[in-house]
């Protein structure tokens, strides 16, 4: 506040000869710096218009009800349901969050309250590394470790629903242990000091006490989770095995809509088969709204 | 008592497994792809576009990527800067910065494949730019730009307000101390922000196979297609063309991962330093 009221002061001196220009020239930088801020609403104004543009069309002449919940696909008879690979994507997603939420909670637990200085010291980096490797790393890891793997435990090839939650569950672990780990350290000192002076243990002051008292952090680092999953295309597609059903086991093969539109895109002919591809994107693009919509609530409940 | 301390040492057990399967997971993959990938790697692997009989280097997979690299980050990286400069320096608290930081957020958090979609209609048909090293850098350009915007936005934050009082209060205007005080101080944040993006960038398949292409030859200029590495080991992977090569091209992924982490984290420490 102060600083602004000071630069006013300068510009408004009227002795300057030079102060015009550098005035307009102020301004001008100015208006740049509001132009780039306002960049990523253009991206998103544009993404959102492009998709749509080209996929609510398809989705019109398909028929939103047949798109999104038929299963049969047969782009040459232009029979085009996407309703295997919706719920392909919202079963490894499930299942990645089953898996990762807890692994992830509880690391960001150990990080937070127990771990001694010189073990943050490995497991931070290591969370780093994580979320850095490739997702094409992790599919090809998947590929030539978790899918042998499941072959030799359950047999029937090894790629399908079980293999795709697996490796889905190890990116978004990162994602969920920085996020938890920021929501735990943010819960105020006395809340801790409190129960344990009640005589709760540590253990117990963690879980019925700092958890608790984190959870909107938490919840957030859960949504950020699913985004991820849901969104994962490469790693998936090497290990999900990608036959068009829906599964009935967690062994059987699946292909979950981001698979779907890179797989089909490669080869799919201008016209209503390739619109569809971009229909498959807009309900892709819905969900993470939704979430990021729920993410926007939560956050700013926390700022209140 | 008793009981309640064998409850607590059987959770803590349970929180330190968890956290043994967090670093194994890591250490599992890294030993994993590194062992088998090591081996392969050799100097005509990398400085070649063939080597020999039928074996292919991977100079132009590795051109293309850094390629890609340098026209991203020149696009996005003052974008970001100027936009976090608005946000921090400018910007007063209200619905317009509500609205900035929402999208800002949201394009955070929009799957590769949808920006591929999008790059692939855009940049690649409408504006016909073809499958090339423009599509590509363009597209990954957005994705990028809320990683720049956020550790710009928090590096600016972080300069104590006494600099941009005593700079002002000398007679700087506004824009000179952002110039000549606060960017200067703000250096090791956003560079933060630039090599996470490079990290970014390296890693990304979907979006860049749908817009930059899979063609195999060396990108000579910015509208020819490419293929980046991250892209080549999708495709041995996928087509099972090679596993030795897969590893190796892993591997190399990996190894560029580590220095990126590495220098990530030099600058972050010494901003931290500078904090204090």
């Amino acid at each position: 506040m102060e600083a602004t009221e000071l630069n006013n002061e300068y510009e408004s001196r009227p002795n300057m000869s030079k102060s015009k220009w550098t005035e307009i020239w102020e301004k001008i930088v100015e208006i740049i710096f509001f132009l780039s801020a306002c960049m990523a609403i253009v991206s998103i104004a544009i993404i959102t218009f492009f998709i749509f543009i080209k996929g609510v069309p398809a989705i019109a002449e398909i028929g939103l009800f047949d798109f999104i919940f038929k299963t049969d696909w047969y782009p040459e008879a232009e029979i085009l349901g996407i309703g295997a690979m919706i719920v392909a994507s919202i079963y490894a997603t499930l299942g990645s969050i089953i898996i990762g939420v807890p692994i992830g909670l509880l690391t960001a637990v150990f990080i937070a309250e127990l771990a001694p200085d010189w073990m943050i010291k490995i497991i931070k980096p290591a969370v780093e590394l994580l979320a850095g490797i490739p997702s094409v790393v992790y599919g090809f890891f998947g590929l030539v470790i978790i899918v042998p793997i499941i072959d030799r435990t359950f047999g029937g090839g090894g790629n399908g629903l079980l293999a795709a939650i697996i490796i889905l569950s190890f990116m978004i672990l990162p994602t969920i242990i920085n996020i938890s780990v920021t929501a735990l350290k943010a819960v105020p000192r006395e809340y801790k000091e409190g129960s344990l002076a009640m005589g709760a243990s540590h253990i117990q002051t963690i879980f019925k006490v700092m958890i608790p008292a984190a959870k909107s952090g938490i919840f957030a680092a859960i949504i950020l989770g699913i985004g991820r999953a849901i969104g994962e295309t490469m790693a998936v597609i090497l290990v999900a095995g990608n036959s068009i059903q829906i599964p009935f086991s967690i062994l059987d093969r699946v292909r979950p809509m981001t698979a779907h539109i890179a797989l089909e895109m490669s080869y799919a002919a201008p016209g209503l088969h390739e619109n569809s591809l971009f229909a498959t994107g807009v309900i892709l693009f819905i969900f993470i709204m939704i979430l990021n919509i729920v993410l926007n609530f939560i956050t700013s409940k926390v700022g209140e | 008592m008793k009981k309640r301390h064998s409850m607590d040492n059987l959770v803590k057990g349970i929180i330190y497994l968890s956290s043994i399967v967090t670093v194994g997971v890591l250490l599992w993959i890294l030993i994993y792809v590194v062992s088998n990938g090591i081996g392969e790697i050799s100097w005509d692997f990398i400085s070649q576009t063939q080597m020999g009989e039928g074996e292919e280097g991977i100079l132009p997979y590795i051109v293309s990527t850094l390629y890609v690299i340098l026209i991203t980050i020149i696009i996005a990286t003052p974008i970001g800067i100027f936009s976090a400069i608005y946000l921090v320096e400018y910007a007063k608290p209200g619905k317009v910065v509500r609205v900035i930081r929402f999208a800002t957020e949201s394009l955070a958090g929009i799957p590769s494949i949808v920006f591929g979609l999008y790059g692939l209609i855009f940049f690649v048909t409408f504006l016909n730019f073809g499958w090339s090293i423009l599509s590509g850098s363009l597209t990954l350009s957005m994705m990028v730009l809320p990683t720049i915007v956020r550790t710009t936005e928090e590096s600016l934050k972080a300069v104590p307000n006494t600099f941009r009082e005593g700079s002002l209060g000398l007679g700087a205007s506004k824009l000179r101390t952002i110039r000549k005080v606060i960017l200067p101080s703000a250096i090791p944040g956003i560079l933060t922000g630039v090599i996470l993006s490079i990290g970014r960038i390296v890693g990304e398949t979907a979006a860049i196979y749908l817009t930059l292409g899979t063609v195999k030859w060396m990108p000579k200029g910015l509208m020819d297609g490419g293929r980046t590495l991250a892209v080549h080991l999708y495709y041995l992977a996928k087509e099972g063309i090679s596993f030795e090569k897969a590893y190796a091209t892993a591997t190399i992924l990996i190894l560029i991962v580590l220095v990126i982490n590495f220098i990530a984290n030099k600058l972050a420490s010494r901003l931290n330093k500078a904090k204090q």
